[in-house]
């Protein structure tokens, strides 16, 4: 009996369709997906490595994002110790993987997860640029928390110093059209370079350790950046920690104080930083 | 001759999916706050209508009856996925913007709607073209409201600038509802109702008629 003859309706003929019907498709599918991963692949890393251009600031001067990607440099680092953790190969590593691990990652308690992120990964991916005698001149860092509707992802660019910000950028989040989503406006991020992670010394680090007080943190890596409402001119009280925050979009605004709060604090970057500082790095 | 161009063309105007129909609203709200994003979407599902069509009606006499709608949502739901590689692979930046919305162009009421109610029963060129058209009929209202939502909530076309805003030294303070999908609502109602007036034939016959009742009736 051929298959033409076939009753449509028949139980031989329904299987035989749904069968041959999957196959068709899977292959079909399957084969596209195959064919199209090295560019989508290749979409990604240039993605990225265009945020991590720009974040930092570094001067393009007729090169392709690739080209002035060469002189950025990947390397992992060991959260919890504060040091390079050289064994772990930084191109093959993944942090957003890790970060949903539970074997990589750990919990966090209530109380110290601000960025509203769960899990924070042991090894975090940064990337540096050096100055002509090879001291550290840039330092980009990968940040990410909660705001109103999607975790952001960005990048955090730092002055050799690990106090002066370059630049934050998103590269990715979901947060409103137009209100949250401001936070990729550029002249709102053009607020950003030149403001101080941390109070130096002075009023200045009583100041900002009297309103975020984490316990027993020490001053000097205690993060006083943050987002605050109604505009910073240069006459507002310790306007280099503060950035005007979005109109329209108070909890996004939250959102990135804290998460700066948190990757800038003991459970983030800061072991990094003051060993870096102390030069042991 | 005649016959493709009228399948072609009914659905822009006279049988719009979005303006008579209204299927496919979801997409309409979520993807048209800029026209770029609107254009790649009005590619992506034209595209899809346009091949589901053809490949199911290519098929039709085979079809069981009583697993016809998972067979189309096969067929359907393959093309998706292959569209959504597409972008990925040739247009990273937009299909990061529509996200999930080229996904979920599987659950278009657009496309199992032609496939249904024309591929079904035709032979696959007629059906093809069907796709095609009422791709377009999708697409005409998008683009419109894509227009107007960018346009009027962030002063770019393509983001082009066209109305200088306050923010950057000019003189539009844009609207920030238009960015949300609520106006593409109302965008959208006011087009069904300028068609409608335009094409009176487009006006349903209300499902039942109140009547004047006479107060001694009632008692």
């Amino acid at each position: 009996m051929g298959l033409k003859n076939m009753p449509n309706d028949s139980m031989a003929k329904t299987i035989i369709v749904a069968v041959a019907l999957c196959l068709v498709c899977s292959i079909f599918v399957s084969v596209a997906a195959v064919q199209l991963r090295p560019l989508q692949t290749a979409n990604k890393l240039a993605d990225k490595q265009k945020n991590i251009v720009q974040v930092a600031g570094i001067d393009l001067a007729g090169r392709s994002v690739s080209e002035a990607f060469a002189e950025v440099e990947a390397r992992v680092v060991d959260l919890e110790t504060g040091e390079f953790a050289d064994h772990i190969d930084a191109t093959s590593y993944d942090q957003r993987k890790a970060s949903k691990d539970p074997a990589q990652a750990k919990a966090l308690s209530p109380e110290k997860d601000i960025a509203s992120i769960k899990m924070r990964e042991r090894y975090a991916t940064i990337y540096l640029t050096r100055d002509a005698s090879g001291q550290i001149e840039k330092l980009i860092l990968p940040v990410r928390g909660y705001g109103l509707w999607s975790t952001l992802h960005g990048f955090l660019a730092l002055k050799g110093d690990g106090n002066t910000i370059i630049g934050l950028s998103f590269y990715e989040h979901a947060e409103t059209p137009g209100l949250g989503g401001e936070v990729d406006n550029p002249s709102w991020k053009a607020q950003w370079p030149g403001k101080k992670v941390y109070p130096t010394e002075g009023p200045d680090a009583a100041q900002s350790s009297a309103s975020w007080k984490p316990s027993g943190a020490d001053i000097e890596f205690d993060p006083a950046i943050r987002l605050v409402k109604g505009g910073v001119d240069a006459e507002t009280p310790h306007a280099q920690h503060k950035v005007d925050a979005l109109a329209g979009a108070t909890l996004t605004s939250n959102g990135v104080t804290y998460l700066l709060q948190f990757w800038m604090g003991e459970n983030g970057f800061a072991p990094f930083l003051r060993n870096l500082k102390q030069g042991q790095s | 001759m005649e016959d493709a161009k009228k399948i072609v063309a009914e659905p822009v105007w006279d049988n719009n999916p979005i303006a008579l129909q209204v299927l496919g609203i979801c997409s309409a709200l979520a993807v048209t706050s800029n026209m770029n994003t609107a254009v790649i979407m009005c590619l992506a599902l034209t595209a899809v209508t346009t091949a589901s069509n053809f490949f199911i009606s290519l098929i039709r006499n085979h079809i069981p009856s009583n697993i016809r709608i998972i067979v189309q949502m096969t067929i359907i739901a393959s093309l998706v996925i292959l569209v959504d590689q597409v972008l990925k692979a040739y247009a990273y930046g937009i299909s990061k913007q529509l996200s999930v919305f080229v996904g979920l162009i599987i659950t278009n009421c657009i496309v199992m709607g032609r496939a249904e109610a024309f591929a079904m029963k035709n032979p696959p060129l007629p059906s093809a073209l069907d796709g095609f058209g009422n791709g377009l009929g999708y697409s005409v209202i998008l683009l419109i409201v894509g227009f107007f939502r960018e346009l009027f909530g962030a002063g770019t076309l393509f983001g082009v600038e066209i109305l200088p805003l306050v923010t950057e030294g000019g003189w539009y303070t844009p609207n920030g509802m238009m960015l949300l999908p609520p106006s593409a609502f109302f965008i959208i109602g006011l087009m069904i109702w300028a068609i409608r007036v335009w094409k009176p034939a487009q006006v349903e016959k209300p499902d039942y008629q109140i009547h004047a009742v006479h107060r001694t009736e009632a008692a």
